[in-house]
């Protein structure tokens, strides 16, 4: 491992934790259906428990247990690492995430740090259901304390993959605890290479955590779209579309850091297309997208004309594929709505 | 030396500083709400006089009395409750959110079960032979993690001693209303060898606590030891629904503070308490003195 650059956002996921485990022995992996052969209920542990068997510990289906065991594994001076199996299963650990580990720094007035990291995979379309197949992270967005990073499927210029080096960097370097928002089926995706963006633009804004896509040579951007994780990737090819079959002309901001956050490449964008759509996978209601709206309009007052939110409808998610395709927005309803728009 | 005298003045300062605290919060010194821990004291000076260098101790609301016997300064724990600067966690944490050197307490039921938890797990893995002590009451007995951690802390078996303060009440709401079954069996089933001692009398607490402890750390395995003790004061300020006449039967019986003065001559006695009163007096008074707070 390591010689070869990963090929998806899975591979570098894995490479991520292999490099995190390598570098710094106080790394533990904890959580269900871990070991080997299995690796894992979406394989991201794949190979971890065979190259360090003391140093990946499967768990008891206890999410609460193991998330509150970490908090205090890291208060002790571990840098732990759970895998909550769904993303759905967030509810379980909120109090251990809230009232617990997020809170012990401050608590303590600065004399204890509980660098906690929590992956979980988010999101539907895989038929999984009601219960499976959920965006939650934005019960989180907001939690004093608590960082929440999700990661974009770029290779960049990291040998571990944006992805992979997000993951890393987070284990390795924060202080605070962290929730890893991953996604079912961004797992999949090819991370793209310069080659893949050979017709884009790309601004990486490191300071605040911003990825910034347009065409290549194309006119003034109409509008701006915001939105993170494996919703990125819809946006990705919506753009595409927008530009060729539209000529419509859009930017494309995708944070890696949802809290906390800071916004300035977004205002920047805003400030020069004057429209705003953001696109999530969670529920429309109090989310991401209202507190980036929220934020843009008390930034830019009149200088934002127009501003959307696009999210999955407000109901549980089915499980008959038609059905739970209506319930989460698509490729199709973001050039719709941008077409609205512009 | 773990002498009568010692044992002594270690309960009496426990009792004399929420005393003092208790007596002043009317007057609005002290932001929020508080738990005492009279008539628990014996169960703090009894477990953590066996604590060695590097061990770790993890309490819950009713914090004082761990926090005391641990080593912490009254002076920094008035400071604390006052809200100040200088207090513990700087006026931060308040009573139920302590942190210093390897102790450490929080406010929400069963969530300090999973911290001691992680905490034996990072101590046994640095193979130090540091122990962790976590108290716990039996209102927490109702929180589902506490169960999942029990689990855990055997299946790994992690190097904690659980002292379940077992005084019978639950904020206002009597354990027989809230608990079914065997309370030893809670923690038996789960395969971690059980100690049960109905008792506040610190020479019965005292030696068994050490025996625990003792096997917990050269076996780097789980105890857990039931006190039965009798909470002597209200849960917080003034919330106690129990009748008076109930009250004055367990100060009567139940004072752990009584039954060990009755061990020490008189003059001996009586010069541990002037000097405790005074400390905890200096104490006091240097807290409200300093800057912040009400």
């Amino acid at each position: 491992m390591g010689e070869q650059l990963p090929r998806t956002v899975l591979d570098s996921l894995n490479l991520g934790l292999h490099k995190a485990l390598v570098d710094d022995p106080l790394t533990i992996l904890l959580g269900e259906d871990l070991l080997d052969p299995y690796g894992g209920a979406f394989k991201v542990t794949r190979g971890l428990s065979s190259a360090f068997p003391d140093r990946v510990l499967t768990t008891p289906i206890s999410e609460a247990g193991i998330t509150g065991i970490a908090g205090g594994m890291a208060l002790r001076g571990l840098h732990p690492v759970v895998e909550i199996m769904f993303g759905d299963f967030v509810t379980l650990i909120s109090d251990q995430v809230i009232n617990h580990i997020a809170k012990f720094n401050s608590m303590y007035n600065g004399a204890a740090t509980a660098p906690v990291l929590i992956r979980t995979p988010m999101g539907g379309r895989r038929g999984y259901g009601p219960t499976h197949s959920q965006t939650l992270e934005k019960f989180f967005l907001g939690v004093p304390g608590l960082t929440v990073l999700a990661p974009f499927h770029l290779l960049d210029d990291d040998p571990l993959g944006a992805p992979g080096g997000l993951l890393y960097e987070a284990i390795l370097t924060s202080d605070s605890p962290v929730l890893f928002v991953e996604n079912k089926l961004q797992y999949l995706l090819k991370l793209l290479t310069p080659a893949d963006l050979v017709e884009y633009e790309l601004d990486t804004d490191r300071s605040s955590a911003f990825y910034t896509l347009r065409m290549k040579s194309a006119p003034a951007a109409m509008i701006t779209l915001a939105t993170y994780g494996y919703m990125a990737h819809l946006a990705l090819e919506a753009l595409h579309r927008l530009a060729y079959e539209y000529e419509i002309f859009c930017e494309l901001l995708v944070p890696t850091r949802l809290a906390p956050f800071e916004l300035q490449p977004l205002f920047d964008s805003v400030a020069r297309t004057g429209r705003l759509l953001t696109v999530e996978e969670g529920t429309f209601s109090l989310g991401w997208g209202a507190e980036v709206l929220a934020r843009t309009a008390e930034a830019l007052g009149a200088g934002l004309r127009q501003a959307r939110r696009l999210a999955a409808k407000e109901g549980v998610i089915p499980v008959a594929p038609e059905l739970e395709a209506a319930c989460l927005p698509g490729v199709d309803d973001i050039i719709a709505r941008v077409r609205e728009m512009v | 030396m773990h002498t009568d005298m010692e044992l002594f003045r270690r309960l009496y300062r426990i009792r004399r500083f929420e005393t003092v605290l208790l007596d002043h919060f009317k007057s609005g010194i002290f932001p929020g709400t508080t738990h005492a821990s009279l008539g628990q004291e014996a169960n703090a000076v009894g477990v953590l006089a066996h604590l060695q260098e590097g061990d770790v101790v993890v309490s819950n609301h009713r914090s004082h009395g761990h926090f005391l016997a641990y080593g912490g300064d009254p002076q920094a724990l008035f400071a604390e409750l006052m809200g100040k600067p200088s207090g513990v966690c700087g006026g931060v944490g308040g009573s139920q959110h302590l942190h210093w050197r390897n102790f450490y307490s929080s406010g929400v039921q069963g969530g300090t079960v999973a911290m001691a938890a992680g905490m034996a797990l990072a101590e046994k893995r640095a193979g130090n032979g540091a122990i962790v002590v976590d108290f716990m009451g039996d209102g927490t007995l109702g929180e589902g993690i506490v169960y999942e951690c029990l689990n855990m802390i055997s299946l790994w078996q992690l190097p904690v001693l659980i002292v379940l303060e077992h005084n019978h009440i639950a904020q206002t709401t009597p354990a027989k209303l809230t608990i079914a079954g065997s309370v030893s069996q809670r923690f038996e089933t789960f395969g971690i060898p059980t100690a049960e001692l109905d008792s506040s009398d610190i020479l019965e607490i005292f030696p068994l606590a050490g025996t625990l402890i003792s096997q917990v750390r050269v076996e780097s395995a789980p105890r857990a030891l039931i006190i039965h003790t009798e909470r002597l004061g209200a849960h917080s300020k003034g919330d106690d629904t129990r009748p008076p006449e109930e009250l004055v039967n367990l100060w009567q019986f139940r004072d752990p503070i009584a039954i060990h003065a009755t061990r020490l001559p008189e003059a001996e006695r009586a010069r541990i308490v002037d000097e405790v009163d005074a400390d905890i007096q200096r104490a006091f008074e240097a807290a409200l003195g300093a800057k912040g707070g009400v």
